[in-house]
């Protein structure tokens, strides 16, 4: 028996083991091109779906998307190039973080214009309240009911 | 002829409704106790008028009624009994129909168990509660009718949504509508402090069990859409920052700040005139989120202009229930007064401020929610807001309320130090950091998100232990240490299990999304793919058909360093007539993972492209958000709330204290 045989004879001999632990095909051929897509994607709508991102969606246009981003981040693009691209084609309704513009001025500012004002109505609150009320020291009857009914809460009440 | 029973019915309640506004409410105001005692048998056949309603239109669906335009919509004749009874809810008007029930029910509710309430104060929060039920029922009757009926009836209906044939269709929104019209409840007594004078600290201890019971149904109602969008959809995520999810977590976040701001008013007289603000607030944002949902103005704003008889009659109900209750906010707003006093350092000052970053977070998710469809319809172009815009507003504001869980129970009334504070809280602070250190590196790898949300949670549990410590260090009470924790009341034990249930929340949160690991494969029988350390192969693909559907059905077999973990099921599911298949991923439930299958794409007969999950921890949290609840409901039945019931006599003598307290303030 020649070696080739015999090695023809062994790598047959292998085939049904190979089958048993074949592992499956990523997706992706790269990986790491894979992860960076996905990160984008996850930024962006998918346009025929009720309110899905692209990365999650598995609608047909959503995987054309896909597949042309991947394309263009192969050929060299940034994340920047592929929103232009995305954004020139489908406008601003395909980003899930909406560009800083006049229009959306207000949205981007305004959980920090709330912030502000809470937190000033809390200040002034908190100014004007020290001191208002003069403390009005409960009657003895009054508080041996409040303790019968605080339980040992009464406890850590300041005296 | 049943369903002309059924809209009879409803026509019946719309009467019983006015009385029930009516008659307590002008008695209420002269003083007219037959009058008011109209709204208890008025609300009592409302509700029995409205089950008839919802009986016959349920007895409708269950026997393939398609000469009804409602059944015939939303369900057909393949649909197994369980969903056609879910589908008399899985439509605009079935869910009307269902939220007057459960309205009539907590008005019911509430002149069974209030009988310790003063009886003009009990009618006027049934009147008010009659005036939205009248306002619902007209809306039902003259813009939703469930009862039209379709001549000729077709053959067969069309099929309920694929999504919404599922067990979380019957539990979900009958949960969540507990919890929105419950906050109705909340508003009805704020209107009746209003228009009654009487804001004092015994109205908050009457309202404080009705509204923690309803945000507990709408802590119970959220967790489980989140539950549900987590399996159902496929897409592994737990909170999408959907409109619809915004629209109930809305209402959830300014309930949250409801329930602490009521906690003062009852200990201490103080923020009456916010809590009932909060109150009108927290129904507002209910009735609003219920017509998001409903109208269809989520999906286009056009929808609004294609019925405009439903739009026109939302934005008129919701303009009267929000600008009639701030009108006479703001007319009785200079009798409220301020109650006891406290400084800048307190545990009011802290509550309060928890009571701000809520309200101000609740305003975010809402301006980010509405936003779209206001620039829509003014014609200045379509915009999405998701997930980036949300996290980026979302997580700063809620860390430091957050972190205030810690520091506010620790706090005193009236007047606490900060550096008393500190040394009492060092302990606790030094394992939080340890554990914050700890963790990334047992699971894995530094990330430093990850140490920070670990570092809230910890501290919160830190924090709220060694509360309970410095509790039961200086109890009075005699005896062991069983007999100094059974002295603290059930709100307490309530209180800091809902604060831990946060903190396993944030933890479940936090780990999962830094740890979680996915695979995107495309898998023919006997490939394998190793995700997380378990080992997934796909042994089999068969058809199966369902009651009304066929599924392409995988069969997983796990396995871990070679030993047989669970064996899992994804399916690829086609429903009737719709086109695009439904996914029904496979999950293996586990305590400290999940792992999760789902099928993708068919490549070609014998391929699929499937997502494999490895999602440490994901389960944590929906316990978090069920520790809430039970936190909730372990506080609704504090004893307080019944020594009044059971003893009508001590209800009427504590009363007097409050009143004399209210006095000298």
């Amino acid at each position: 028996m020649s070696v080739r045989m015999l090695l023809a004879a062994a790598l047959l001999a292998l085939i049904p083991l190979a089958g048993m632990a074949r592992t499956a095909a990523p997706m992706a051929a790269d990986p790491a091109l894979e992860l960076r897509l996905m990160t984008l994607a996850a930024e962006l709508r998918c346009l025929v779906c009720q309110n899905q991102t692209l990365a999650e969606s598995n609608a047909e246009l959503a995987v054309d998307l896909r597949n042309e981003i991947r394309e263009q981040m192969r050929r060299g693009a940034s994340d920047q190039d592929v929103i232009d691209y995305l954004v020139a084609r489908y406008g601003d309704f395909v980003l899930y973080r909406p560009p800083l513009k006049a229009s959306t001025l207000l949205l981007w500012s305004g959980p920090a214009i709330l912030f502000l004002v809470g937190i000033s109505l809390l200040l002034r609150t908190l100014m004007r309240r020290r001191g208002q009320i003069a403390p009005t020291p409960l009657s003895a009857a009054a508080r041996a009911r409040a303790q019968e009914l605080l339980g040992t809460n009464s406890a850590e009440e300041p005296s | 002829m049943i369903p002309e029973i059924g809209h009879f019915a409803l026509i019946l309640a719309l009467a019983l409704a006015l009385a029930q506004s009516v008659f307590p409410l002008l008695g209420a105001a002269r003083g007219n106790l037959v009058w008011m005692r109209v709204g208890r048998t008025a609300a009592l056949g409302q509700f029995l008028f409205i089950v008839v309603a919802i009986g016959t239109l349920t007895y409708a669906f269950i026997n393939r009624d398609f000469s009804l335009l409602y059944v015939a919509s939303n369900s057909n004749s393949t649909l197994p009994l369980e969903f056609r009874i879910a589908a008399v809810w899985g439509g605009h008007e079935g869910s009307l129909l269902m939220w007057v029930l459960i309205l009539a029910g907590w008005t019911v509710a509430i002149t069974r168990f209030s009988r310790h309430m003063p009886e003009d104060f009990t009618a006027r929060v049934v009147g008010v509660m009659g005036l939205i039920s009248a306002g619902f029922l007209a809306f039902l009757l003259f813009t939703s009718n469930p009862f039209m009926r379709l001549i000729p009836a077709p053959p067969d209906g069309r099929s309920l949504n694929p999504l919404l044939q599922d067990w979380g269709m019957l539990l979900h929104p009958p949960m969540l509508y507990m919890g929105y019209v419950g906050f109705s409840v909340a508003f009805a007594f704020a209107i009746a402090a209003l228009l009654s004078g009487r804001l004092d600290t015994a109205w908050a201890r009457w309202s404080r069990p009705w509204t923690t019971l309803a945000w507990v149904f709408l802590t119970l109602g959220v967790a489980f859409g989140s539950l549900w969008a987590y399996y159902e959809l496929g897409w592994g995520g737990w909170w999408f920052w959907d409109p619809v999810e915004n629209a109930s977590f809305i209402p959830w976040l300014v309930g949250t700040a409801l329930i602490h701001s009521l906690a003062v008013t009852e200990r201490r007289g103080a923020f009456k005139g916010w809590t009932v603000l909060l109150a009108i607030f927290t129904f507002s944002l209910s009735l609003l989120g219920t017509f998001l949902v409903r109208s269809g103005v989520l999906t286009s704003v056009h929808a609004f202009a294609t019925d405009p008889a439903r739009g026109t009659f939302v934005l008129i109900f919701l303009g009267i229930v929000v600008g009639g209750a701030l009108l006479l906010f703001a007319s009785r707003a200079h009798r409220i007064g301020l109650g006891g006093s406290f400084d800048p350092v307190s545990r009011e000052s802290m509550l309060l401020l928890n009571n701000v970053m809520l309200a101000v977070a609740a305003g975010s998710v809402l301006l980010g929610t509405l936003y779209p469809l206001v620039l829509d319809a003014l014609g200045a172009g379509k915009i999405s807001v998701g997930r980036p815009y949300f996290e980026t507003v979302f997580i700063p504001l809620m860390a430091p309320a957050m972190f205030l869980i810690g520091v506010g129970p620790m706090a005193q009334w009236k007047k606490a130090s900060l550096p008393n504070l500190a040394m009492r809280l060092r302990w606790a602070f030094a394992v939080g950091v340890v554990t914050a250190l700890l963790v990334p590196f047992a699971m894995g790898g530094w990330s430093t998100p990850v140490s920070l949300g670990i570092l809230l949670a910890a501290w919160i549990v830190t924090s709220s232990l060694a509360g309970l410590i410095e509790r039961l260090r200086l109890s009075p009470v005699p005896g062991g240490i069983l007999a100094k924790l059974g002295a603290n009341s059930r709100s307490y034990y309530g209180m800091q299990l809902a604060h831990i249930g946060v903190a396993v929340f944030i933890a479940g949160a936090t780990l999962v999304t830094g740890y979680e690991t996915e695979k995107d494969v495309r898998m023919s029988v006997g490939d394998s793919v190793e995700v997380g350390g378990y080992n997934f192969r796909l042994d089999r693909l068969s058809e199966v058909s369902g009651p009304n559907y066929i599924a392409s059905r995988g069969e997983v077999s796990v396995t871990r360093d070679g030993r047989a973990v669970t064996v899992m099921h994804p399916e690829k599911r086609t429903y009737g007539d719709k086109k695009n298949p439904m996914t029904e991923a496979a999950i293996d439930w586990g305590f400290v993972r999940d792992l999760y299958v789902a099928f993708g794409e068919r490549l070609n007969p014998t391929t699929w492209a499937v997502r494999v999950y490895h999602k440490p921890f994901v389960e944590l949290i929906w316990v978090g958000w069920l520790l809430m609840s039970l936190g909730g409901l372990l506080a609704v039945f504090d004893r307080r709330y019944r020594v009044a019931v059971r003893k009508p006599q001590h209800a009427s003598a504590s009363l007097l204290l409050d009143a004399g307290a209210a006095g000298a303030r």
